[in-house]
């Protein structure tokens, strides 16, 4: 049970913290949420900066253009990176922590050559296609179908909940290849170019306002048959392999943030006289400890990743289950500091809370993440 | 950074497991019950020879020259156990009350709940903590001590007017999270043992998701008061030690309350063990520091940090 950084995890620390100390104030002015094209140009600038002083892809395998870090330098990073306010992923984020680390895990050589640099240089920009109006949670029930015509899959049928897929140039898509198949076979992993002939994406209204993902329909695009990862109808371990690193890894940043704006919160409460009631500042209190704990079982869990190659486990279920309702428990506490003001669009907070409703549904619901916890860890029967 | 245990670590924790598994396995448990829960001497005597007590005493005072994080995996296996007695105080007193080290002698504390002193007649010694330092006091300097029926059949407990008040020691406080992370672990152990051999309307009523999100909370919330317990553990920070009691608490009697609950009407029965594990929850959960009080404290820390 060692909590302490060695001197090299210091020293990757210390240099971090010099180079966004000096690169942050050069970055433009934040977009509006609501602005997705401007988000784009913002967080692939953001990435850009990464790749040039060598820090894009961290936690991808040398051999894929990343640099090899650490799951503990990971850590560090995004611990670092959340402290000074720099920006999140953001547009970046399928292709570096989902289809990214995908095609690098499962893709051939000319594939890697392909698709890992632009995303490392935020040139180019990947959404997720794997949900459906039918299969969502129950992804495996998907039905838009790729049919095999020479050289080319003709794909058709319908995608949801498809984030940032306007400004997107690449989909990871998930198609059946074969309908015979038993559900969890029969599926393969596409690389889809977004201005393919046949794609019309249409967004989606969030209740926080934004237009964050979209629906895609899908007639009969024509896919390379060299654009698919994996072999034919294996597509299922594939996705299982992106899955575990978006669950791992995707939150951790996160968790820094919220505390920030739990002091954050403390301080207005200290301000305009919430802080005397006893239930509120207890409440404020408890998050305390509960944000801390989380942030030590992020620790333990990339002390666990370290040792087993860097793949996270189950044990990303067990944290997101407690922060996704932790997040919401934050911003509900925020709103009754704001009093009044927490029906103020534009107040601090506000925004903030309304998105926090995503989190125990979006990346598998709770209830999913239940199951998952209750089958594979725990080992109980699978059932209704 | 790795925060997983060492080698040595887990070597400790297996050895206490199994000496718990073979002294004080469920004939050991239920016999304590049927005794109002007065102390093993014998046991008692046999932790003191396994270094139980000792365990943070320097070596050239007879102890094992070990630290916290190693405690807290020894209380951690007493909790899971159900392992009775006034083992904290004990603990804390070695090195300082003569005996206690060794568990030639059972020492009780004064302060570690309000107005309440458990296992007063048994013990040897009921010491009082102030600061970081201790006054010992004998049963017969206590004569107003009344003997009250206790809601935890293995705690006996005595009520005392005007209760001396301490400032709880940070270790005390730890501790005792460590017993209650170990009962919430046995509890959602004990939840999906049933839960995956009990049937009903044709499948094991594990199967059904009902059940499966109640196992699978304890879970999440036994893992996270963990983290926290073991990171307080080695940072030996107040507000973080704090806080760690605050969700061990929560994972001990809110697990022990779902454990019940998988068990059904068995649960409500005085032979299911899962009744114990809750009222003992409820009983640490008392002590040394309430979930009030340490909500306060994480309250202070974020105002501070200002």
């Amino acid at each position: 049970m060692d909590l302490t950084y060695t001197e090299e995890e210091e020293d990757f620390r210390a240099r971090l913290r010099s180079w966004l100390a000096v690169s942050l104030p050069k970055l433009p002015p934040k977009p509006d949420p609501l602005d997705w094209p401007g988000r784009r140009t913002y967080d692939t600038a953001w990435q850009r900066m990464l790749y040039d002083a060598g820090y894009a892809g961290l936690h991808w395998p040398v051999d894929a253009g990343g640099q090899g870090a650490t799951p503990t330098q990971h850590l560090i990073y995004l611990d670092e990176t959340e402290r000074a306010g720099a920006p999140y992923v953001g547009a970046n984020f399928v292709g570096l922590l989902h289809a990214g680390p995908t095609v690098a895990a499962e893709g051939t050589a000319e594939q890697r050559a392909r698709w890992l640099p632009p995303v490392l240089r935020g040139d180019e920009v990947w959404c997720q296609g794997f949900s459906e109006p039918d299969a969502g949670s129950d992804l495996a029930s998907l039905r838009t179908k790729a049919v095999r015509d020479g050289d080319s899959y003709v794909v058709s049928g319908s995608k949801i909940w498809t984030s940032h897929a306007e400004v997107a140039d690449w989909c990871e898509l998930l198609v059946r290849t074969d309908p015979q198949a038993p559900r969890h076979r029969g599926i393969s992993w596409l690389a889809m170019p977004m201005d393919a002939p046949g794609v019309t994406v249409r967004p989606l209204r969030t209740l926080a306002g934004s237009a964050e993902f979209a629906e895609m329909f899908l007639d009969e695009v024509r896919v390379p048959v060299a654009n698919r990862v994996g072999e034919e109808n294996d597509g299922w371990r594939v996705t299982m392999v992106t899955l575990s690193f978006e669950r791992g890894t995707a939150f951790v940043g996160e968790v820094v943030a919220c505390r920030r704006t739990l002091c954050e919160l403390a301080r207005t409460a200290r301000r305009n006289g919430c802080w005397d009631d006893a239930v509120l500042r207890r409440r404020l209190g408890r998050l305390n400890a509960e944000f801390r704990a989380l942030w030590r079982l992020t620790q333990w869990n990339v002390s666990e990743a370290q040792n087993t190659g860097g793949v996270p486990g189950t044990g990303g279920s067990v944290f997101k289950l407690r922060y996704s309702h932790a997040r919401q428990e934050l911003y509900d506490t925020a709103a009754e500091v704001l009093g009044p003001d927490a029906m103020d669009l534009d107040r601090e907070w506000t925004g903030d809370r309304l998105s926090s409703l995503s989190y125990t549904i979006a990346a598998g619901t709770s209830q999913i993440q239940q199951n998952i916890v209750a089958e594979r860890i725990l080992g109980l029967p699978k059932g209704r | 950074m790795d925060f997983r245990l060492t080698d040595d670590q887990r070597a400790l924790r297996t050895g206490l497991r199994e000496l718990l598994a073979g002294r004080f396995g469920r004939h050991a448990l239920r016999a304590a019950v049927d005794r109002e829960g007065t102390v093993d001497r014998e046991l008692w005597r046999e932790l003191g020879a396994a270094g139980f007590f000792a365990l943070r005493l320097p070596e050239n005072e007879g102890g094992a020259g070990l630290g916290l994080p190693e405690a807290v995996l020894l209380f951690e296996e007493a909790g899971r156990a159900l392992l009775n007695g006034p083992l904290v105080a004990t603990h804390l007193a070695a090195g300082r009350v003569p005996g206690a080290a060794d568990g030639a002698r059972v020492v009780t504390c004064a302060t570690q709940l309000r107005g309440l002193i458990p296992h007063f007649g048994d013990a040897d010694a009921a010491v009082v903590i102030h600061g970081a330092g201790m006054r010992i006091r004998c049963p017969e300097e206590l004569p107003h001590a009344r003997r009250l029926r206790s809601l935890d059949p293995l705690t006996p407990l005595h009520r005392i007017p005007d209760g001396p008040k301490a400032p709880p020691r940070p270790d005390a406080i730890l501790l005792t999270a460590a017993e209650q992370l170990g009962s919430a672990a046995r509890t959602t152990e004990m939840a999906v043992q049933y839960a995956g051999e009990r049937e009903q309307f044709g499948q094991p009523i594990g199967g059904f998701q009902a059940v499966k999100h109640l196992c699978a909370q304890m879970l999440v919330r036994t893992e996270v008061a963990r983290a926290a317990v073991y990171a307080a553990a080695v940072t030996e920070d107040f507000t973080e030690i704090a806080g760690a009691k605050l969700l061990a608490d929560e994972a001990a009697v809110q697990g022990a309350r779902d454990c019940l609950q998988v068990f059904g009407g068995m649960g409500f029965t005085w032979e299911a063990d899962v009744h114990l594990h809750l009222k003992r929850a409820w009983l640490r959960g008392r002590m040394w520091l309430t979930a009030a009080e340490s909500e306060e404290i994480q309250a202070e820390a974020l105002a501070s940090a200002l």
